[in-house]
Order: C-alpha cells, then structure tokens, then sequence
C-alpha cells in the first residue's frame, strides 16, 4: 500500500502538533519518523492511523484519500510503547480481538491467531494473562495482535523504547525482518536514530511539528539538508563552527579567531559563492590528534587542549577546546589521551559541512 | 515489616525452650502498640454504635418492650415478636416493596444512570463534563430532607403540585394527582435516583478516567466502535467499581427509607410504597395508636440486619473480593 501525506496538519487550539507534513511511502517501505520528544511524530502518526482529525492536508492510501475513513476501515495495525495490551484478556484473547471483532468464525481465529503467535515465538503463550508475560513478550504479543488481521499499513509507536536494551537490539532484527517479508509498508515513530538509521528505508526527521528532511539513510548522515539534521542525526553530534570562507593563493580557507583551515575547493566553492560567513559541520570522527606516523596536509592542523575525556570502550570521545571554541572528538584509545594535555588536531575536510547561518539551510545540498 | 516477622517468629512454638506465653504475648503486644494505637479510636467507635447497640437490639427483640410498658422490668416472650412478624398479613407486600425499590433504584439509577453519566461526562469535552457531573452533585449538597420536600411539593395533588398544575395543559389529562399520588412508586424511585446516581457517577469517572489512553486507541484501531469498546474494554476495566457500588447502594437502600418517609409515608393507600426499614421505624416509633412498639421494631430491625449480612456473604463470594484485594503480580520487563 502507497502511503502518501500532502499537508498535513494538526493544531489543538492554535498549538501546532504537525504542520504542512507532505512525504510519500513507497509500497512495502518502512519509514522512519525520527525527531526529538515533542516534534509531532506521534501526532502524525495518530493521524494516519485515524484518531486525529487532521486539521488540514490530506492522506492517501493508494490514491485513495481516506480522511473520512474511520480507524477500523483503514486496515492498520498499530504497535505501541506501553504495549496498550488489553489486561483483562489473555494473550490468545487480545491477539484475536481484531478478528472476533470481524467476526471471523472460530475455526479461522484459532488458526490465524496460533500461526501468528508461532511466528513471534509466542504460540506456548496463547493462555497466559498479560500480567504473566515479560516486556518483551507483551510487545510481542502487541505485534502478533497488529499483524493478525493482516494490516495494508503497520504502524509503530516507540515500540522498542520501554524494552532494555538488548532486548531492543534482538526486537529491533525480529522486526525489521517480519516486516521484510510479509512486504507491509510501515511508519516508525522513534526518536533513536540507531532504530531509525538500522531499520529504515527512509527517514523523516521531525522537529517543531515541521518536515525536516526525507532521505535515504545515509543521504541524511553524509548529505544533511539543514542544520538540525545535520546536529541530530550522528552521535556523538557534529560539531559546528561559525567561519568566513576566505579565498587566497587560490585556495580556500575557513577563518574565524581561533580556527584557520584550508577547505577543499568543490565545497568551499558551492558555499563561497553565495556567502561569506557560514557555519561549518564536522562529524567528530573526521578529526584525528596528530602523531608521526601520519603527517597531515598543510593547512589541515590546529592546536588544541584537551578538557574532558570519555571512555567510550572501543574508543574515547574527548572533549577539546581551541581558544575559545569547543568540539568533540573521537580518538583511538590507543592514543592515551589525557585531561591537560595540549595536542595537534588534524581535520580531514573532505566531509564538511556547509550552512547557511540565517536559513540554516546547506549551501552543499538541495 | 519486622514487627509482622517478629511476631510469627515468637509465636512459632520452639522444641526444647519452655513455654514463656504470659511474656511473649506481652512482648506482643507491645511491639504492635502503635498500631493498636491506631486502630483504638475506629474501635471504640465500632464498639459503642455497633456492636453494643446490635446487642441490645437483639435483645430487645425477644422482649415486648413498648411505650406502654416501659417502667416495668423487661418481659421475655421467647420468639413471639418473630412468629408476629412473619405471619403480618402485610409481610409478603413489604419484602416484595423492598426487593422491587431496592434493585430498581440500584439497576436504573444508582449503578445505570451513574454509569452512563460517567460515560458520557468522559467523552465530551473535558470542561463540560465536569460542569454536568458539577450539577448531577447538586442534589447531593442539598440537605436530604429539603431536597425532599421539594419534590414532595412538585409532584404533590391539585392545585399545590407544580407538575399536576401543568399537567393537564399537555397531557390531556385533567388536572387532578397525576404524579406522587397517581405513580408514587415511580416518584419516589426517581426522586431517590437522580441523588444515588451522583456517588457512582463520581466512583465510575475516576476509573474510567484512570484507563490508559492508548489502550481505547488500540481498540480503534483493531476495529472496535464506540459500543464495543465500552462493552469489551471499559466495562471489564472499571468491573471492580462496579461490583463495589453494587454490593455497597444495594445495602444502603435496604436501610433507607427516608424518602418514602418523607415523600408518601409508605402509602397512597395500605402499604403502597412501605419498605422493610419504614415498617421497623413506623412499629418502633410512629405508631398510629400513640403506642411505640420498641421490641416489635427492633424485631423487624434485627430481620433486615440478617437479610443485609446475608445479602453481602452473597455478594462478596459472587463478586470474588478477595481477588480485588490480592497482592498484584510484580511484572518484570
């Protein structure tokens, strides 16, 4: 099922839930919502599934708008964070609710249900109470109940969020795969973008109840459209800079008091022409402390000191200031980085970022 | 907690140590001295208003106590005020009377009407429900016996009642005593209603309130409509205030009888709309001849104190109480 948003809106008493979402599901994708709490995610998913009236825009499945349609006729199936199991039923009874209420002959519901909860490992479960079964079994059993009446779109509210985290890791596979092979065109409302990034085909990111980009994956990590993307997607976060973008012997450079360092000519040359001062992004993992066996280009090096260093396990983030500006940075633990130490930082710039500062748009991508 | 395992602990019987009972109960005692300390006021209460007038009303029920023997000493006359008592011509219409006032008032008002308001002030808007369940109360702040009178002047005859003076205009009728005197078990049962209804109201709202929001959207969802999600979700869910109010109204309508009292005295007629708790206070109190049976009313008092206990071992053991008070399971993520 196509799943098309066009200006979609949400307000409750001029606050605006979502405001002018328009992005397009491909049949059989899963989509990400990803944004901080609070950015409409929910909001627009609600609408999808049926239970906000949106207050402008439209929604189509398959060309069909379905606005009017009330929740029950919009064949979904929808997976909460709190599981919304029903308490008072027994595993076999909230997986076959939406059948019972289809009223689908016993035979059938027996059949569908077992085969479902068989595929979520569940099956020994059926006559349990919900308050009998673990986390992650009631999420389970809230997918089984989802994807029992064989939904035309799945829909995801945080669904992994209340689980612990290796938990999260298995459900997070289990769930991507289920969806691979049943071919349901699905929405994922999380605001972890690991979830996001690993299961999605595309990711919408939210912020404010606004549309902020809707890309591949790795367009959203490599070619970030705006500044929040940029600063939201990546973790640790992107640093960011506020330069001038100078031209001599020429090069370009990008000044400010504390930072001098030689850009390279495709992107600066985007930028340059549109702008003098611009905010620089650089991803923590494009900067490296300098040491003999890799001598860096000319240009490329500032010197730094050292301010807080962060065990990570298989690497350190360390927190750094030049002059009076701070990054972060990830280092090979091997470098023995410590608290007071004054160090050489070498920037691999072939990456950057360059914004805008007033429309916080890219200068690099449109 | 360790005032609770101390006392299992002393109380074990041990092999081998003497038997020290005097001072172990003593040292039982004191260790939960703060809690008889808290329980003393509760007590005292239970005991002077319940227990002590219980007994004296049982008592006084094989006695012929009344207002015109009252200086002599008691006379005990065995069951005689019992075998009274069942073989009152009028006995079958009063039990039949209270078991009719009784789960009427229960079925349509006190647990129906509550639970629909509930409903329906939970599912408007928010403001407005509350201003609705604001006036439902109304009644309830009103003193009981004025709120009575004024119904009584309402559905009074012609040409005091309101309703008998506008009557006629559009019910064809003519004039006359259409309302507590021509259906006066319907007036009084809805008079009693529209205040027992405000308390269940109240109860149910907070539980329905208290139903995660996303568990009515998963019922959406899975295709439920408004009906079914009352009837499949709500219901079930607010199932213990429900059981509550029931067993609770059911015996406080057995013992209420103020409102008929007030509004037709039991009658029109020969024990129209007399209940069980009526007849008692009319026998002990108010009799027609000047003579106060005391024993005679504390005999059909001590009847209904029976049927009422009986009514809530019935209820309890229906209901499965003791499941509402069993610890709930620890849910591990």
């Amino acid at each position: 099922m196509r799943v098309e948003l066009d200006g979609l809106s949400k307000a409750w008493d001029g606050v605006v839930g979502a405001d002018n979402i328009t992005l397009d599901i491909a049949d059989g994708d899963l989509v990400a919502f990803l944004g901080p709490s609070g950015c409409g995610k929910t909001t627009t998913l609600l609408m999808v599934a049926g239970i906000y009236k949106p207050t402008a825009g439209t929604i189509s499945f398959d060309g069909v708008v379905v606005n009017e349609v009330a929740p029950k006729d919009r064949h979904v199936g929808m997976v909460f964070q709190s599981y919304a199991l029903y308490p008072h039923m027994t595993v076999f009874g909230n997986i076959s609710y939406p059948l019972r209420i289809q009223k689908v002959n016993k035979e059938e519901i027996r059949e569908r249900v077992q085969k479902v909860a068989d595929m979520m490992g569940i099956g020994h479960l059926l006559d349990r109470k919900i308050a009998q079964l673990s986390g992650g079994q009631q999420q389970r059993v809230s997918l089984g109940r989802a994807l029992v009446k064989e939904p035309e779109v799945l829909l995801f509210d945080e669904p992994l969020s209340n689980l612990d985290a290796r938990l999260r890791l298995t459900m997070r596979g289990e769930i991507k795969r289920i969806q691979e092979d049943l071919g349901i065109t699905s929405i994922y409302v999380t605001h972890d973008q690991v979830e996001a990034m690993t299961m999605a085909d595309k990711i919408a990111v939210m912020s404010e109840g606004v549309l902020q980009a809707y890309d591949l994956p790795e367009d959203l990590y490599d070619h970030p459209k705006t500044l929040f993307v940029a600063g939201f997607v990546g973790n640790p976060p992107m640093n960011f800079f506020d330069v001038e973008i100078m031209s001599s012997n020429g090069g370009f450079h990008a000044k400010s008091e504390a930072i001098d360092l030689a850009l390279p000519d495709d992107r600066a040359q985007k930028a340059a022409v549109a702008k003098g001062n611009v905010v620089m992004g650089v991803r923590p993992e494009d900067v490296y402390l300098v040491d003999d066996t890799a001598p860096p280009s000319e240009g490329s090096t500032l010197s730094a000191s050292i301010e807080v260093v962060e065990p990570l396990g298989r690497e350190d983030l360390v927190g750094v200031t030049i002059g009076d500006v701070q990054l972060r940075v990830l280092v090979d633990k091997t470098k023995g980085a410590r608290v007071g130490d004054n160090v050489e930082l070498a920037f691999d710039l072939s990456k950057v970022q360059l914004f805008d500062p007033e429309s916080e748009k890219s200068l690099l991508w449109k | 907690m360790t005032d609770k395992q101390g006392v299992t602990d002393l109380a074990k019987p041990r092999p081998g140590i003497p038997k020290q009972t005097r001072s172990s109960l003593r040292r039982r005692v004191r260790s939960n001295l703060s809690a008889y300390g808290f329980l003393l006021p509760t007590m005292v209460l239970v005991a002077t208003f319940f227990i002590a007038s219980g007994v004296i009303l049982v008592v006084l029920s094989f006695t012929d106590l009344s207002s015109s023997n009252f200086t002599r000493p008691w006379n005990f006359i065995g069951f005689d005020n019992f075998s009274r008592l069942f073989s009152d011509p009028f006995f079958p219409k009063i039990l039949r009377n209270t078991a009719f006032y009784v789960f009427t008032t229960l079925i349509f008002f006190n647990l129906g009407l509550a639970l629909v308001l509930a409903l329906v002030t939970t599912t408007i808007p928010r403001r407005i429900g509350f201003f609705f369940r604001l006036v439902w109360l109304l009644p309830r702040l009103t003193p009981s016996v004025i709120y009575i009178l004024m119904w009584k002047r309402i559905g009074s005859g012609d040409p005091y009642g309101i309703f008998n003076q506008i009557a006629p205009g559009f019910l064809g009728a003519s004039g006359g005593n259409l309302f507590l005197g021509g259906s006066p078990w319907t007036f009084v049962i809805l008079t009693n209603g529209f205040v027992g209804a405000s308390f269940g109201m109240i109860i149910f709202t907070s539980a329905l309130l208290s139903i995660p929001e996303d568990l009515i959207t998963a019922a959406k969802v899975d295709g439920a409509g408004t009906w079914r999600i009352i009837k499949d979700i709500k219901l079930p869910l607010i199932k213990w205030p429900l059981l509550f109010i029931a067993t609770y109204q059911t015996l406080s309508l057995l013992t209420s009888f103020e409102y008929i009292l007030l509004l037709t005295e039991g009658g029109p007629g020969l024990f129209t709309t007399e209940v069980w708790a009526l007849t008692a206070y009319k026998r002990a109190f108010s009799s027609y001849f000047g003579n106060s049976q005391w024993a005679f009313g504390a005999t059909w008092a001590i009847v209904l104190v029976a049927v009422a206990l009986l009514l809530a071992v019935v209820y309890v053991k229906i209901f499965k109480f003791n499941e509402l008070i069993e610890e709930p399971r620890i849910e591990n993520l």
